[in-house]
């Protein structure tokens, strides 16, 4: 049989190509009215009154009086609402929509909106500590008594999703029946959310995914609220409504990713880092929602693809003012490997050894602990890996050459991603259910998983054909429609294929033995492997089934006038255990790798008071052509056993790398050290005048 | 209110309409050509492009008024040449749809750089497509899609 690696076309490229694909702004429904959001002008306070302007007939207010059911969005910690009931915590926080037929009118009202409120002096400064974790490993601080230490701070900021497609939901009544058709990357969250805030039962609430426009976990937790939003009001008002952000209200008030700060602590014997500690901290904004579960991947990625015998880590997620941080693909790992990567430079340079040798002498092996005492269990093929990088790359050479030369430079980040959900996250909460149902002489896939431009649509087809040496024409995969897949989970945490396409191959591999039967569903749910043991509270055992590994090379020229970066070339190396679509696995390897060297050196977002400065596309910089750079990308292949034809997670971990490498490059090229992304001209000036060398 | 004339997809089409609402709006609104999408209402992204008398242009950023006696093309018109055949196969080929939402502007700015160039240097299909914007594919498989499209699309441009 053929390679499963071997690329096919795309299923849904003619759709998408020719404009016909329907995301949700193109849906139209007759009679639909349209939602505009009522916000907060200010950061923290008290609502004391609102007046609304007279609503000329058929316009309606909806806000917290009208939420059936629970006023909070069901996430994964509970505490943001709905509407809020009057209290304020971060400045354009929703208080209610104003629906109606026409957007010019809807405008206009809301203009005439007036709150007036009791203000409070907001936070900004990271001090309320809403999460505090802390483990260790070996000896913890023990262990680091009376040896030389090295110290290091590190600090990384906001970066937006930036999906083309702004946020959006229309929906409608059937009944006492509610449909929402979404931009959206998990339908049980939106699901259950709205359940929640109706109070409604399971049958009464239907989710169908749109086609999506850009997702990168943007859209994994903050389409709950906005579906409850829209639910509530399509209940109260029972017609159908949409709800779509334009550009600038996606960029002032969705999540982002958590900005960062990490204090390392290095302890060192025979050259090596024996003991590490690090404190690290993530402004949460003003909701804690998923800032715990992002804060733990972060700080288990705290050893980077490095064995450390003794660690002493704690972190926090502190509370603030500002609009609430959230899902961005690698969820708190990008933050942790620029630290990790930057801190394995310079401790190398403060004790005069080679950087990549010092790294490589700290290389996690097969059979290592991790920092959580899980263990490695797969062969790390990292060495090897480099090895390729460096050959393809010309590292060695260039990295010496570079050092005597200026404003050149080439940077090497060694990373990997944890696949699936953090700890027993599978097991206990997801739990994950799939469906193949056989009619005919078609195989129908009925899992929740979504097509966001990943290429899932085509990968499970694909995966399912192959098994059953079928035409892929018939394996049919639609859009997930809550009343008709079961909850194979969220679509994040780089689990789709390695986890829900584990299952489906169990199925499949059923439905093959049973091909002749005319008509049946399969059901398969998930099993985690026996060995798979963690504890969350203690932060100890295996907190993933698996691991990707990647390696990075990115070389730089910085303008000595206006210290503009200018990548010339990009080399990478992955090892994702099999790909299941070659071509597609490349497309993630180069978008993923795009965010994560821009993340670096490019994209700029800060608030000023709680207000996020970048309000749309010209002000928030993202690559354009003509930033890109030539990039070489090259596959391991080291199947892992569970995942279907041995695959591995690969959508988050090409985002990894990105910017530690490039920022290494700057660094050799300014003769500077980095401690803070974007390096922007203006850190590289500052660096220049005032930098340590 | 006024009347305006323009070629729609190869249609005379007359509107009588409010001149200063986008165009982007009057496609998808009264004309129910959902192709060009809007990524950033401000003329951005090039998620809303179209071409105006062959040339491409951000629908969003475009007045009505200005489109009297102007022929206007869509990704809808357009997926009905040959020309579009084409750039759709060599779009395939690279791997240069990932969420789609991009790729309606992304092939308009191909048709444009093509008609105008049939052998573009890399720095030049970089330029035809530096006013698109793709979050998803950092760029190099639309490149890549550029390229192969000039190769196989001889004698059609
Ligand atoms: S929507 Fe027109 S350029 Fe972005
Ligand atoms: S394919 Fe998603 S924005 Fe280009």
């Amino acid at each position: 049989m053929k390679d499963i690696s071997i690329p096919i076309n795309k299923v849904d490229n003619e759709d998408k190509c020719s404009g016909k694909a329907m995301y949700v702004a193109d849906y139209k429904i007759e009679g639909m009215l349209y939602a505009f959001t009522v916000r907060s002008s200010i950061a923290k306070g008290e609502i004391l009154k609102i007046e609304y302007p007279v609503l000329p007939e058929g316009y309606f207010i909806v806000d917290h009086r009208d939420v059936p059911g629970k006023n909070i969005v069901k996430v994964i910690y509970d505490d943001m609402p709905v509407f809020t009931s009057g209290k304020i915590t971060y400045l354009y926080e929703p208080i209610s929509l104003i629906v109606g037929p026409k957007k010019e009118v809807l405008n206009d009202l809301l203009k005439q909106v007036k709150i007036s409120y009791q203000e409070e002096e907001p936070a900004f400064d990271w001090t309320d500590s809403v999460v505090h974790y802390h483990f260790d490993k070996g000896d913890g601080l023990n262990a680091f008594r009376g040896l030389d230490r090295i110290e290091y701070n590190y600090e990384t900021s906001y970066q937006e999703q930036a999906y083309i497609e702004t946020q959006g939901f229309i929906g409608y009544p059937e009944e006492d029946k509610v449909t929402l058709v979404g931009s959206i990357q998990c339908p049980y969250y939106v699901k259950n959310a709205v359940i929640q805030a109706l109070g409604a039962a399971e049958d009464k609430v239907r989710i169908i995914q749109a086609t999506v426009g850009g997702a990168f976990g943007g859209k994994e937790e903050f389409p709950s609220l906005i579906g409850c939003q829209l639910a509530v009001a399509i209940s109260k008002i029972k017609k159908p409504i949409q709800l779509i952000y334009e550009r600038e209200e996606d960029m002032l008030v969705t999540t982002k990713r958590h900005p960062s700060r990490v204090n390392f602590v290095g302890y060192i014997k025979n050259n090596r880092i024996y003991g590490l500690k690090a404190v690290v901290g993530i402004d949460g904004g003003a909701n804690i929602g998923l800032s715990g579960v992002v804060l733990s991947r972060a700080l288990i990625a705290c050893t980077g693809a490095y064995s450390i015998e003794h660690l002493d880590i704690s972190g926090d997620v502190f509370r603030t003012n500002t609009v609430p941080n959230g899902a961005f693909r690698g969820f708190g790992a990008p933050q942790m490997f620029f630290a990790v990567e930057m801190f394995f430079e310079h401790v190398a340079k403060r004790l005069k050894l080679d950087s990549l040798k010092f790294k490589l002498n700290h290389l996690a092996r097969q059979n290592d602990f991790t920092s959580t005492m899980g263990i490695f269990r797969d062969p790390v093929l990292m060495p090897e890996m480099v090895e390729k990088v460096i050959k393809e790359s010309d590292y060695i050479k260039k990295r010496k050459d570079y050092e005597d030369s200026s404003f050149k430079g080439i940077g090497m980040s060694l990373f990997f991603h944890g696949c699936g959900f953090t700890g027993s996250g599978e097991q206990n909460h997801i739990k994950a259910k799939v469906k193949l149902k056989k009619d005919q002489d078609k195989v129908y896939i009925l899992i929740a998983a979504v097509d966001m431009g990943q290429g899932v649509k085509t990968s499970f087809r694909k995966l399912v054909a192959h098994i059953l040496d079928i035409d892929i024409e018939r394996v049919i995969f639609d859009n997930p429609d809550t009343d008709f897949v079961p909850d194979s989970g969220p679509t994040v945490a780089s689990r789709t294929m390695m986890i829900v396409g584990g299952i489906v191959a169990r199925a499949a591999k059923e439905v093959k033995e049973r091909f002749n039967e005319e008509t049946f569903t399969v059901f398969k749910q998930y099993e985690q492997p026996e060995y798979i043991k963690y504890d969350e509270a203690s932060f100890k055992g295996d907190a993933y089934p698996a691991y990707s590994w990647g390696v990075n090379v990115v070389e730089v020229e910085v303008d000595k006038d206006t210290y503009q970066v200018n990548i010339k070339k990009t080399w990478s190396v992955y090892d994702i255990g099999k790909a299941i679509d070659e071509r597609i696995v490349m497309g993630q390897a180069d978008g993923g790798l795009a965010q994560g060297l821009a993340y670096g050196y490019l994209e700029v977002m800060n608030h000023k008071r709680g207000k996020i400065m970048q309000k749309n596309m010209t002000d928030y910089i993202i690559p354009t052509a003509m930033d890109m750079c030539p990039m070489e990308t090259y596959l391991f292949e080291n199947p892992y056993a569970y995942g279907p034809y041995g695959a591995k997670g690969v959508g988050e971990l090409s985002l990894i790398g990105g910017a530690p490498a490039v920022a290494m490059a700057i660094e050799q090229a300014i003769k500077k050290k980095v401690f803070k992304i974007p390096v922007t001209p203006e850190y590289i000036m500052e660096l220049i005048n005032n930098g340590e060398n | 209110m006024a009347k305006i004339k323009f070629k729609l997809n190869g249609e005379l089409k007359e509107i009588d309409t409010d001149p200063s609402r986008r165009l982007l709006d009057v496609l998808r609104d009264d004309f129910n050509l959902t192709g060009p999408k809007e990524g950033c209402g401000e003329g951005e992204c090039g998620a809303c492009a179209v071409l105006m008398n062959q040339e491409i242009v951000n629908s969003c950023s475009v007045p009505l008024a200005n489109v009297l006696d102007k022929e206007i093309v869509t990704i809808e018109g357009f997926s009905k040449t040959k020309r579009y055949e084409v750039i759709k196969d060599a779009f395939a080929k690279a791997g240069g749809v990932q969420c789609g939402f991009c790729t309606p502007g992304m092939i308009i700015a191909t048709e444009s750089l093509l008609n105008k160039n049939l052998n573009p240097t890399d720095f030049e299909i970089k330029i035809g497509l530096s006013g698109n914007l793709c979050r998803c594919t950092g760029y190099n498989l639309i490149i890549e899609a550029v390229k192969i499209a000039s190769k196989t699309g001889e004698g059609l441009w």
